[in-house]
């Protein structure tokens, strides 16, 4: 799989940025890259990169996040490190970017940069299974949005379909026609297909540019039923 | 069967009322709540319903009020403080025998307190909020699905005993996204209900939708009459799920999320020899006394997990009138315990017996 030295992950909110954007990290680390990645999610309160805080460190990942994120201070603050990831071309930047159009405006400063430059892949998270991206049409919608908010399109599209910790094949499976198509409507080519470890060995050969995922650890307190299954 | 959705807990209550037949939702942004009112804001307008961003809390609730007077659903959500404001507003529903649905998707306190999840609003919820007499329906989800299932039957039973209901999750089942089947839709009612204020048609005399009673014993009627149904709700729509109870010595009683980290804790607890279960509240009020009684028939102690200092502890306490000791697990402030925290209070409770 290629990769460029900007990767941004955008799309609808809940679709699975932070971790695909996470586990993307790791991917290009494992390749001995000097990787840097920047949570910009000026909209969610919980459930952020800083959970997985430790974990980068110990990989030899950056972690450029809010001073405030995890805190009880309600503030849509952009790290003041971020600049670094666009100004320094030395480092691979994966850059986590907040849900929707209105998580995506904040990206709109670094936009002139990030172009000039030219070496960035702008991709379209995308979960069929959430309520607003069901239909090809609602998804073009949500696509459109968020380019208009950030004035960078999108170059390829990340199919990330799931249902959680309760996701099986057949639900990412009977997702690939859905992906083909928003690919077809746009142009745009699928960069590649997530999903979670358990349904590694059941796909491969039968998705192309499967990406593996490992979820991150916060969830497994709530579940007991998936404890069995830890990377 | 529908097929499954991927949903964040608080876009789940607000499809869920919508698929209810609610078409009125007034509310203010506020942290950990704010998606139920994004999402109303994106679909409301859509199938003709209506979205309105309030200047207030308080001019929220009163709306709410406005629209539950015409015997339509009609609901508001925020987060503690937000609650808070509200009081005054959910009294002069309960005064005047109003349905509506309240969501108190709950943060840490008291005052400002922080954004993280609490369930530190259990005396504010269960005891009325607000000035006088009254209680209000108390429903606590515990997974995503219940967010949707428990928002539908809230509405249903606020109708049902004109009395507003109360959702109480807290901030963890706001933000964490699981599968759910959303349940069928429902149109709103074509009828109105024979006490709306919606116009007489000169056909009937005038409905009156008031709190105000002049005579001093028509309001001590209205408060006896009030508490009649609040004992045919007590008899007959208290909620509560057991868990590995059968042979139980340790009985954690705990709702929302803790109740979702319990479970881990005793599933780990049997693993080693230790005979745990768990009474878990879906209502709160109607709070489960009577399985609680019969618990504590049988069990040794009670361990109650709270995201708060103690307060369903009370209910525990008085529920089984102080007939077995009952231990506190609890972390506040925005912390969670973990299920190794809740199992070393599990271990403690076996080896100190009864």
């Amino acid at each position: 799989m290629d990769y460029k030295r900007l990767t941004l992950f955008a799309g609808h909110y809940g679709s699975g940025k932070t971790n695909i954007a996470l586990n993307y990290a790791r991917w290009l680390r494992r390749q001995n890259l000097p990787v840097t990645i920047a949570d910009l999610d000026i909209v969610n309160p919980y459930f952020r990169t800083k959970d997985s805080e430790a974990a980068l460190a110990a990989e030899g990942i950056r972690l450029i996040v809010s001073e405030f994120a995890n805190s009880n201070v309600d503030l849509p603050a952009m790290p003041k490190e971020a600049y670094e990831l666009v100004s320094d071309p030395t480092v691979y930047g994966v850059l986590d970017i907040g849900g929707d159009d209105r998580g995506a405006l904040a990206l709109g400063r670094y936009v002139p940069a990030i172009k000039e430059e030219g070496s960035y892949e702008m991709l379209f998270v995308v979960n069929r299974s959430r309520p607003l991206t069901r239909t090809v049409a609602d998804t073009l919608e949500v696509m459109g949005e968020i380019e208009e908010a950030c004035n960078l399109p999108f170059t390829a599209i990340v199919n990330n379909t799931n249902l959680g910790l309760q996701t099986t094949a057949s639900d990412v499976l009977s997702s690939l026609e859905y992906a083909q198509e928003l690919s077809q409507k746009t142009g745009l080519p699928i960069k590649m297909t997530c999903a979670a470890g358990w349904l590694w060995e059941e796909l491969t050969g039968k998705v192309p540019d499967l990406f593996p995922l490992s979820i991150q650890k916060l969830y497994y307190m709530i579940d007991s039923e998936v404890n069995s299954w830890q990377n | 069967m529908q097929e499954k959705t991927l949903m964040k807990g608080n876009e789940a209550i607000a499809e869920a009322a919508i698929l209810a037949g609610c078409r009125h939702y007034f509310g203010y942004p506020i942290t950990p709540q704010t998606e139920v009112a994004a999402y109303m804001a994106k679909k409301m307008p859509k199938i003709g319903g209506t979205f309105l961003q309030a200047e207030s809390e308080i001019a929220a609730i009163n709306m709410v009020y406005g629209v539950a007077s015409t015997g339509k659903l009609a609901m508001t959500s925020s987060s503690s403080p937000g609650i808070a404001l509200k009081a005054e507003g959910i009294s002069y529903l309960a005064g005047a025998d109003l349905p509506a649905l309240i969501v108190n998707v709950q943060r840490g306190g008291p005052g400002l307190g922080g954004i993280q999840p609490s369930q530190s609003d259990y005396f504010l919820a269960t005891r009325g909020p607000g000035h006088g007499d009254f209680h209000v329906l108390v429903l606590a989800p515990a997974s995503v699905q219940e967010m949707a299932d428990l928002t539908g039957k809230a509405f249903e039973l606020a109708m049902k005993y004109r009395m507003p209901a109360m959702l109480l999750a807290d901030g963890t089942m706001g933000q964490m996204m699981e599968p759910v089947v959303l349940p069928e839709p429902k149109e709103p009612a074509a009828q109105s209900p024979a006490w709306a204020a919606v116009g007489t048609e000169c056909k009937r005399f005038h409905n009156v939708v008031n709190s105000l009673y002049l005579d001093p014993l028509t309001l001590e009627h209205t408060n006896f009459e009030r508490f009649e149904r609040y004992a045919a709700v007590e008899r007959d729509e208290t909620m509560w799920e057991e868990f590995l109870m059968e042979d139980a010595e340790i009985c954690v009683v705990s709702c929302g999320i803790t109740a979702r980290v319990s479970r881990n804790a005793i599933v780990e607890a049997r693993k080693r020899g230790i005979k745990v279960g768990m009474i878990r509240p879906i209502t709160l009020w109607p709070f489960p006394k009577k399985p609680l009684q019969a618990a504590a028939e049988k069990v040794k102690s009670f361990l109650c997990v709270e995201l708060n200092m103690g307060q369903m502890k009370e209910d525990v306490e008085l529920a089984i009138r102080c007939k077995k000791p009952v231990d506190l697990c609890c972390r506040v402030g925005g912390m969670i315990p973990s299920p190794d925290e809740v199992l070393a209070k599990i271990i403690k409770a076996n080896e100190q017996g009864g």
